[in-house]
């Protein structure tokens, strides 16, 4: 009885400092990837997955303009990259290196508008986008 | 006699107060003169700083002080941020609307010209204060230094508003 407590105690206390100790995040990347997917999923009936050779290409590629995505978070997502402009250090892309990144839909939101118009003149689609997430969630650190 | 000596004092600070009042006076106009009325202000407090101006301002380059220009011209620049110097830096309008208020209640105090340029830049005392008499061109040729928009390379102390000469540091 006095065990069977303890182990109790022991569990209640590991969860309560798991929880402390977790970063309070919104999201988890996959948690975002399935949202772009239902995106997706509306704008086109026939669609029909994402593709992660196809979301590297679409990454490293540069669209009409200056700068690919890869310009400023550069060819290996899970290393800093840095502003082509300003040269301010840009923490790593891959979720894999950054357990920040796709956590927060706002933020996710925010910078696919400002970054698709820089690279591409327009938003990305769900299509575009999920590529893109799917490849970096097959960057290892 | 006695009775001129017994006035001396009060003559004295009378005389004293004049000459204070005609040199602030003097003063004053200095600073309106000052490279054309195109003058910073001075650095915000920490008291004063606003976090989400930190944040948003700060991601991809140095979250430039408030007082480096006029309130019209952070209105320009707030106003334009889906074409910020070629980048889109789009905020909410919520997010806009808070750092806004923060930048044109914090803008240069000493901006007396009708000017308002976009960039720090171009202002005349950023000019005249890196004119080559001060800095030597061989300085902005350094891949360090890159532009002259990267306060941070020699003002060690820029991301906190503080550009005074003790923190200057140009890089070899």
């Amino acid at each position: 009885m006095f065990r069977e407590f303890n182990v109790t105690l022991v569990l209640a206390l590991v969860v309560v400092a798991g929880l402390i100790s977790a970063p309070a995040f919104a999201q988890t990347p996959e948690e975002a990837l399935a949202s772009i997917q239902s995106d997706a999923a509306k704008a086109n009936s026939g669609f029909k997955g994402f593709s992660a050779a196809r979301g590297e290409s679409f990454f490293k590629t540069k669209h009409g303009n200056e700068w690919s995505c890869a310009s400023c978070h550069t060819e290996n997502p899970a290393t800093p990259g840095k502003h082509a402009k300003t040269g301010k250090v840009i923490q790593p892309f891959a979720p894999s290196a950054n357990v920040e990144r796709f956590t927060d839909p706002a933020k996710v939101a925010k910078w696919f508008k400002r970054n698709c118009n820089d690279v591409l003149d327009r938003v990305c689609t769900p299509q575009e986008k999920g590529d893109v997430l799917t490849y970096l969630l097959t960057v290892k650190k | 006699m006695s009775k001129c000596y017994k006035n001396f004092p009060r003559r004295l600070v009378s005389a004293l107060l004049v000459m204070g009042v005609a040199m602030s006076g003097a003063q004053a106009g200095d600073r309106a003169e000052k490279y054309s009325g195109e003058n910073r202000g001075k650095p915000v407090q920490p008291a004063q700083v606003n976090a989400k101006f930190q944040q948003e301002c700060s991601t991809c380059h140095i979250a430039y002080a408030p007082g480096l220009l006029p309130a019209a011209s952070w209105r320009k620049v707030m106003g334009g941020l889906n074409k910020h110097f070629g980048s889109d830096a789009s905020l909410t309008v919520q997010e806009n609307k808070e750092i806004t208020a923060f930048l044109v209640n914090n803008a240069s105090n000493r901006w007396s010209a009708s000017t308002a340029p976009l960039r720090i830049t171009e202002a005349a005392w950023f000019k005249r204060k890196h004119d080559s008499h001060e800095i030597p061109p061989t300085v902005w040729k350094n891949p360090k230094v890159k532009s002259p928009a990267n306060c941070a390379a020699c003002h060690q102390q820029a991301d906190r508003g503080d550009f005074s000469e003790r923190h200057i540091k140009i890089p070899k």
